[in-house]
């Protein structure tokens, strides 16, 4: 019965995140324009344009290789499958053994991985400037992540994120610095890694400066649907990931009953939409950096993760 | 068993001198090649043999004045003759499909000898045979690296590899005259049995990490790596770089772990630990900035080799520390990322090779499209350069996976210093390895991707033949030793209880795990869930969106149509190799390899161009180039002093010479 519930659970856990992807970045455009004084397109024209995609021929370059159309199956297939292991309003899913904090890394460092090799596939400028930038910031984050997953490890003793949030929610951790500190790298490698402001603007094309747009500017039709979805996965995949390491409010614990689950998803819901709001004040409040300030931004995430192992080393030390 | 594998030595030596005269027909080198292909076959079924099997020692009839030499092999030299045979196999196969002709001899001869050299290493049992096959290892790779001689930058790489070649060797001569002490007998057996303490035992570590690490390219001493790579042929720079250098770290490996005994302190593990650190990002950094793919992939080989550093040193700290199931761990880690990187550097320096073929250039400005051209070579890179960025489910991140959880478990060893320094390298582990995914990106994508730069790279054609399987063939084993992980782990758990005296913690072939009621890793079940994931995106977006492409001209960013004689476009107006590495040349190499950019502008009114000038300096290289030609120098001006002396300075230095020597003779039978 357990493993029938788990299986359940995990089944419609990645029903929510592949529907709550485009809706939670219509919902984070349309914020950011209500916040900047202008009417913003519908929270759901993410998905529209998703479909409108879809049904388009993609049009290719004419030296483009296999590589233009393996790539955004791979990153999407390597976004849906980090996705499915980040736990949302449950615990105990049926993939909680598989959902490790590295693994979710690495499944992301494989969708940028084919992103930027997508990009360079046709051998256009922007492609492999594009690729080069976001293959140097990525050698920038991993390290800050690495770090402020060692604080969370130290604290549950191990990096899966089920168990994580299990030790969080129920082993009265409590608040710490250490917390606090992984806390504002994670959402600095969070920012960077899904090409938000300051670090990139996902609202532009053709900026000097941007990083993501410059891969898949040779992407169409569902290719095209397909890079944007991965990214809209992405999004929803880390701030779920925050949610769920930092908030694990309401979640319904491993084993539990579906009804359990209402208020686990509704808690969900809530503190998303909670994270979308602070996210949208934030990119209305901030301008975006330039492009060689970016290495002082994530270098400074890290030094705090070093920090929080640090506070974290001393304190065991005086307990 | 080991009569089996000291005929095998003595049959690739032997086969060293009959090549003399094999080399005269291409039938006799393909001979030489295949032979060799079946002993790195053989070596790995022996290797396997040796784990499931128990140790054994074997007196040969012959050997130095004072005594037999001996060979055994035991569980830690078992497991390192897989990558050797793994990666010699492969290369000997690339070698045996690409002989067009008869093979010069210089290029044949020294290749089994090497191999020989090698194996040699990897099964003594005592000092002095260790030493005899580690010298036929450097001069044979030596000759194989000056084989093109003509030019220069080959001679300069060739004499600087001798250098280090000679200075490694001489250090563990040293190591092991350190060891043995006054008794002076270095068989393995007797040296175990009195393990040095105190400043003995950090003198012997400096030694070996010197002697050793200068030959698995260790940060200071690798600065030979990115220089003797490209010299040498592909088949060569592939051994070199998947299997030489994992010999001499089973060197450092056979004398931290076994030699010195296992009662040493925790900070036995630490300049290990900082030099593997170091060397992981150096070397990635570097890889990101060359524009020579064998240059490229030698500095991702020195960073590879920093990260089994790593994990070894936290093998010796935590043994040191008594945590036998954490030194497990990390001792795990390393030993599969020795065999990992082994197999898909083989196949990544087999594929620059077969490029180099191709399309007749190592310059990643020279190369370009060959995805189109040479489909094979491409697909079976592209397996070999995703586990070296260790993207999951590869080989690359299911030992990378398991040195970070031995990094994150790191701060249990409780020393308040070494946490601190171990939670900076955890960071450092993690920017190498994702600096060594931009490095592969760049590697792949500037290559294979793109349009072709030169009529060269147009033109270039695939391998075909025995090259084409030596590429596919470890490509193939990449994915199953990253889908597979586990089963290794238990084929080296005999060799993991003796250099940590526990198990690796885990159970069930299908995983991995950090520790007991720890992180665990199940990589053919994410592979699984990847493989389904793009499995039904590709099914619904199937039944959703209209079938096939429509093809048109690429948007050239603006610039203006490319003139008639550049059929494949303005080859400036792609990314240059230069222009990849510009954000982390900027970023980064500022600080650690004192990058420079300098645009100098001509004065108003002048029509000459502006230029702009970059470049980088390895600080290895400028600390070796800088003081130790100054030295020799002033070495060389003291000793031409010597030939001034009058005879009766001259009889006097004789005859001082003499009595010192002979009260050094008393001092020591005093003692």
């Amino acid at each position: 019965m357990a493993a029938v519930l788990s299986v359940l659970a995990q089944l419609l856990h990645i029903a929510l995140i592949l529907a709550a992807a485009p809706v939670l970045t219509g919902v984070i455009r349309w914020l950011k324009a209500r916040m900047m004084g202008r009417r913003g397109p519908h929270p759901l024209q993410p998905l529209r344009d998703l479909l409108k995609l879809l049904r388009k021929v993609p049009v290719l370059a004419e030296n483009a290789s296999a590589v233009s159309r393996v790539m955004p199956y791979v990153a999407a297939g390597a976004a849906i499958a980090a996705a499915a292991l980040v736990p949302s309003f449950a615990r105990g899913m049926a993939l909680a053994p598989l959902a490790d904090l590295l693994l979710v890394a690495g499944l992301l460092a494989l969708g940028r991985v084919a992103m930027a090799l997508a990009g360079m596939d046709v051998g256009t400028p922007f492609g492999g400037l594009g690729a080069a930038r976001e293959m140097s910031f990525a050698a920038l984050a991993e390290p800050a992540l690495v770090v402020a997953a060692l604080s969370l490890a130290i604290l549950a003793g191990t990096t899966n994120l089920d168990a994580i949030a299990a030790g969080f929610r129920d082993g009265g951790l409590g608040l710490r610095v250490s917390l606090g500190l992984a806390l504002v790298a994670l959402l600095a490698v969070a920012v960077a890694e899904n090409a938000r402001i300051p670090v990139d603007n996902p609202a532009t094309h053709l900026e000097l400066t941007m990083v993501h747009e410059a891969m898949i500017l040779e992407a169409s039709g569902r290719h095209l649907a397909l890079w944007d979805f991965a990214a809209m996965l992405r999004l929803t995949l880390w701030l779920a990931l925050l949610v769920a390491v930092f908030l694990p409010v309401g979640q319904a614990p491993a084993g539990a009953w579906p009804h359990l689950w209402i208020p686990g998803l509704l808690a969900w819901v809530a503190k998303m939409a909670g994270l979308a709001l602070a996210l949208a004040a934030f990119e209305s409040a901030i301008a975006k950096m330039r492009v060689f300030r970016v290495p002082e931004f994530l270098g400074a995430a890290l030094l705090l993760g070093l920090l929080g192992a640090v506070l974290l080393f001393v304190s065991t030390r005086l307990a | 068993m080991l009569t089996f594998f000291a005929l095998l030595v003595g049959a690739l030596a032997a086969l060293g001198a009959a090549s003399v005269a094999l080399a005269r027909s291409a039938a006799g080198s393909r001979a030489v090649y295949a032979a060799c292909c079946a002993a790195g076959v053989l070596l790995v079924a022996g290797g396997v043999a040796g784990l499931l099997g128990g140790p054994a020692v074997l007196d040969l009839p012959f050997g130095p004045p004072w005594g037999a030499a001996r060979l055994a092999i035991d569980q830690l030299s078992a497991w390192f003759l897989l990558p050797l045979g793994a990666s010699v196999a492969a290369a000997s196969l690339y070698a045996w499909g690409g002989v067009r002709g008869a093979v010069a001899p210089r290029l044949l001869v020294p290749w089994p000898i090497f191999l020989a050299g090698m194996a040699l290493v990897v099964l003594a049992a005592d000092g002095f045979t260790l030493l005899l096959g580690f010298e036929a290892m450097s001069l044979a790779s030596w000759a194989l690296v000056a084989h093109d001689h003509a030019a220069a930058e080959n001679r300069r790489a060739a004499r600087i590899y001798l250098g280090f070649a000679g200075f490694g060797g001489l250090a563990l001569v040293a190591a092991f005259g350190l060891l043995a002490g006054g008794a002076g007998e270095v068989a393995f057996a007797v040296l175990r049995d009195a393990p040095p303490e105190g400043w003995r035992a950090a003198a012997v570590l400096a030694l070996v990490l010197a002697g050793a690490g200068s030959k698995a390219g260790l940060f200071p001493l690798h600065v030979w790596l990115p220089l003797a790579h490209p010299a040498a042929p592909s088949h060569v720079s592939a051994v070199m770089s998947g299997a030489m250098t994992k010999v001499a770290l089973y060197v450092l490996a056979r004398f931290a772990f076994d030699l010195m005994g296992p009662a040493q302190p925790v900070w036995l593990g630490a300049p290990l630990i900082a030099l593997g650190a170091a060397s992981a990002v150096i070397g990635a950094l570097r890889a990101n900035l060359e524009d020579d793919t064998k240059t490229l992939l030698a500095c991702s080989t020195v960073e590879n080799v920093g990260l089994i550093a790593i994990g070894l040193g936290l093998a010796l700290a935590f043994r040191g520390a008594d945590l036998p199931a954490l030194a497990a761990l990390a001792a795990g880690a390393a030993l599969l990322h020795a065999l990992n990187h082994a197999v898909f550097k083989t196949l990544l320096f087999l594929a620059a090779g077969a490029v180099l073929h191709g399309a007749l250039s190592r310059r990643l400005d020279r190369l370009g499209g060959l995805i189109h051209r040479m489909p094979v070579t491409a697909w079976a890179a592209l397996v070999g350069i995703a586990a070296a960025a260790s993207l999951p489910p590869l080989s690359g991140f299911a030992s990378e996976w398991l040195l970070l959880q031995a990094l994150l478990a790191a701060w249990r060893v409780g020393d308040l210093a070494f946490q601190m320094g171990v939670a900076a390298v955890t960071a450092l582990a993690a920017l190498a390895v994702a600096l060594a995914a931009a490095a592969m990106v760049r590697f792949w994508g500037l290559v294979f991707l793109g349009r072709p730069r030169t009529p060269r790279a147009a033109g270039a054609e695939d391998v075909g033949g025995a090259a084409r399987w030596a590429l596919l063939l470890p490509a193939g084993l990449t994915v199953l030793l990253g889908l597979l992980p586990g089963v290794m782990l238990d084929l080296a758990e005999p060799a993991l209880r003796q250099m940590a005296g526990a198990a690796a913690p885990r159970t069930g072939l299908l995983m991995v795990g950090a520790a007991e009621g720890g992180a665990r890793y199940w990589p053919a079940f994410a592979a699984l869930l990847v493989a389904a994931a793009v499995g039904g995106v590709a099914w619904w977006v199937r039944r959703r969106a209209p079938a096939g492409v429509a093809r048109g001209p690429a948007w050239d960013c603006g610039y203006i149509a490319p003139p008639a004689h550049l059929p494949f476009g303005d080859p400036a107006t792609q990314p240059s190799a230069a222009g990849f590495g510009q954000p982390l040349r900027r970023m980064l190499g500022a600080g650690l390899l004192a990058a420079r950019e300098e645009v100098r502008m001509p004065p108003p009114g002048s029509t000459l161009p502006a230029v702009l000038e970059a470049g980088y300096r390895d600080p290895a290289l400028a600390a070796l180039e800088g003081p130790l030609p100054r030295w020799r120098d002033a070495l060389a001006a003291q000793a031409e002093r010597l030939r001034d002396l009058s005879i009766r300075q001259c009889l006097g230095l004789t005859f001082g010479t003499v009595v010192l020597m002979l009260a050094l003779l008393a001092w020591m039978g005093a003692r």
